[in-house]
């Protein structure tokens, strides 16, 4: 897919009717496209390259990239830090808010911060406990939960104002997102709280990992009987899983993560097994492909990032488009920042 | 231990009921706690009011009491004090992420309220973001106040 207008990195595009941000991903979505998405695992390091190299393993894969935000409570470069950078070069970034870790007064300055940097998808989370994490010892925040979150900052971007009533000047111009899990329990009550992400403003989902597909089959039928999914995109959170072992180290370690057994089976008798785990990837894809009210599929491959390209490709999600990404030949050159030359 | 929380879960329509006694009664005083000064009321009433959901609901005296549409079950319980809905870590047999001995608070909240009659609207509700300022505070006075419209009173959800 191609717009008129495509991005000049570091420009917004123009917001068009009915769209809340200059962002190229709402576009997609809106366009009716099934989108893809992936996740940038930020670096332990403050080298802006190690920024621009995780991202460019996507490079025509991927309509926006997230960047985690502590992911699994673990330290890392922050996920604002990480969108600003990738903007730099016109990438389109989810930012991952967790309230993990900030309270409202410094996460309502990161939603400004962010939206200035040109950052224009944020994705609304919880988060993670801290003892998942490499920092056990930290003071848990959680000042807000992702609903609170989600109605903050719809308050900040339609309202012009902070929670405290207090009037904002330029309003951050945002397409906000928040995630659910619909294979945690108690799951005839997932799809209410989806309804109540919604309510409070979230405008697209990304699922947790989706292994059982006949569960995502019974969320989706009663998200859409609620009419959530004409009110939201709903992107389903796949993966691929780097071996048996790994696959059995995830449901017990990772909150939220559900594996059947016989996906474990599949990938545990085959020679290859990452090779296997990218297989059961692909057809999950295609099989959630499928599924009344799908929007797109979110691709979580931690530590096998350059496996996405496969799996993406195997799966013809794109249909032949190829998404926007700085170097693609027909992207605008402008002048860059200097830390993304190299 | 948790055992009074979950008796509370389990009879959360009777709860309910004696609830919403408990706070037409406590409207209803108004021009009495008026008389005798909302302020000077609060530490003896917030002290009670601390034993009794102490008791009954592992109460956090958050200030702002969410009970009717959580089910009966204390949200601030929850090691992420989520009022909106159980976190996508809840674990297979239903206990907390943080926590694994414990009930996660939601599931339990969930089947509190299905056997409610406000409550089973009201925990579909999108609760606003917490107020820091009232912790320790008494709710029953806050909704006297609040309720019966006499005096400008702090947001009670």
């Amino acid at each position: 897919m191609r717009f008129d207008d495509e991005p000049v990195p570091g420009y917004p595009l123009p917001i068009l009717p009915g769209h809340t941000s200059p962002g190229r991903f709402e576009r997609v979505l809106r366009a009716g496209a099934f989108a893809v998405t992936t996740e940038l695992d930020p670096p332990d390091s403050a080298d802006p390259e190690d920024v621009f190299r995780r991202a460019r393993v996507f490079d025509g894969y991927v309509d926006a990239i997230n960047a985690t935000d502590g992911s699994g409570a673990n330290c890392h470069m922050s996920s604002l830090a990480v969108c600003a950078l990738l903007t730099r070069v016109g990438y389109a970034p989810v930012m991952q808010i967790s309230c993990r870790d900030r309270n409202r007064i410094a996460i309502q300055g990161d939603i400004l911060g962010g939206a200035a940097m040109g950052v224009c998808n944020m994705l609304c989370l919880t988060g993670d406990g801290v003892n998942a994490g490499d920092h056990p010892q930290a003071k848990p925040v959680f000042d807000l939960d992702c609903i609170t979150l989600l109605d903050i900052g719809r308050t900040l971007r339609d309202e012009h104002r902070f929670q405290s009533g207090r009037k904002i000047t330029y309003a951050p111009r945002v397409f906000f997102g928040a995630a659910e899990n619909p294979f945690a329990p108690p799951f005839d009550w997932r799809p209410q709280r989806l309804a109540k992400k919604i309510a409070a403003g979230a405008q697209f989902i990304q699922t947790q990992y989706c292994f059982d597909v006949a569960r995502l089959r019974m969320f989706m039928s009663r998200v859409s009987d609620l009419g959530l999914a004409d009110r939201a995109y709903i992107l389903v959170g796949v993966g691929p899983l780097r071996s048996a072992k790994a696959a059995e180290w995830m449901r017990t370690h990772v909150p939220g993560v559900h594996i059947p057994d016989e996906i474990i089976r599949r990938v545990a008798g085959a020679q290859d097994q990452a090779r296997e785990g990218r297989r059961v990837c692909i057809d999950l894809i295609r099989e959630i492909r499928g599924i009344k009210g799908v929007a797109g599929v979110h691709v979580m491959a931690y530590r096998q990032e350059e496996s996405v390209a496969e799996v993406i490709t195997e799966s013809g999600v794109l249909a032949g488009r190829t998404p926007w990404h700085p170097h693609r030949p027909d992207a605008q050159t402008n002048p860059q920042p200097e830390s993304a030359e190299q | 231990m948790h055992a009074m929380r979950h008796w509370s879960v389990r009879h959360s329509r009777g709860l309910e009921v004696l609830y919403q006694i408990l706070e037409r009664t406590f409207v209803a005083l108004d021009p009495l706690w008026r008389t005798l000064g909302y302020a000077r009321l609060e530490r003896p009433v917030a002290g009670v009011e601390r034993v009794v959901k102490g008791f009954l609901f592992d109460c956090r005296m958050c200030g702002q009491c969410t009970l009717s549409s959580t089910g009966m079950s204390c949200p601030m319980n929850c090691p992420k004090e989520l009022r909106n809905g159980p976190c996508g870590g809840v674990r297979a047999n239903g206990h907390c992420e943080v926590e694994p001995g414990m009930r996660c608070v939601w599931v339990e909240a969930i089947a509190g309220a299905a056997r409610m009659r406000e409550g089973s609207k009201a925990v579909h509700l999108v609760q606003f973001a917490v107020d820091r300022r009232l912790t320790g505070r008494s709710s029953w006075l806050a909704v006297a106040r609040e309720k019966s419209g006499h005096r400008k009173g702090v947001r009670v959800q």
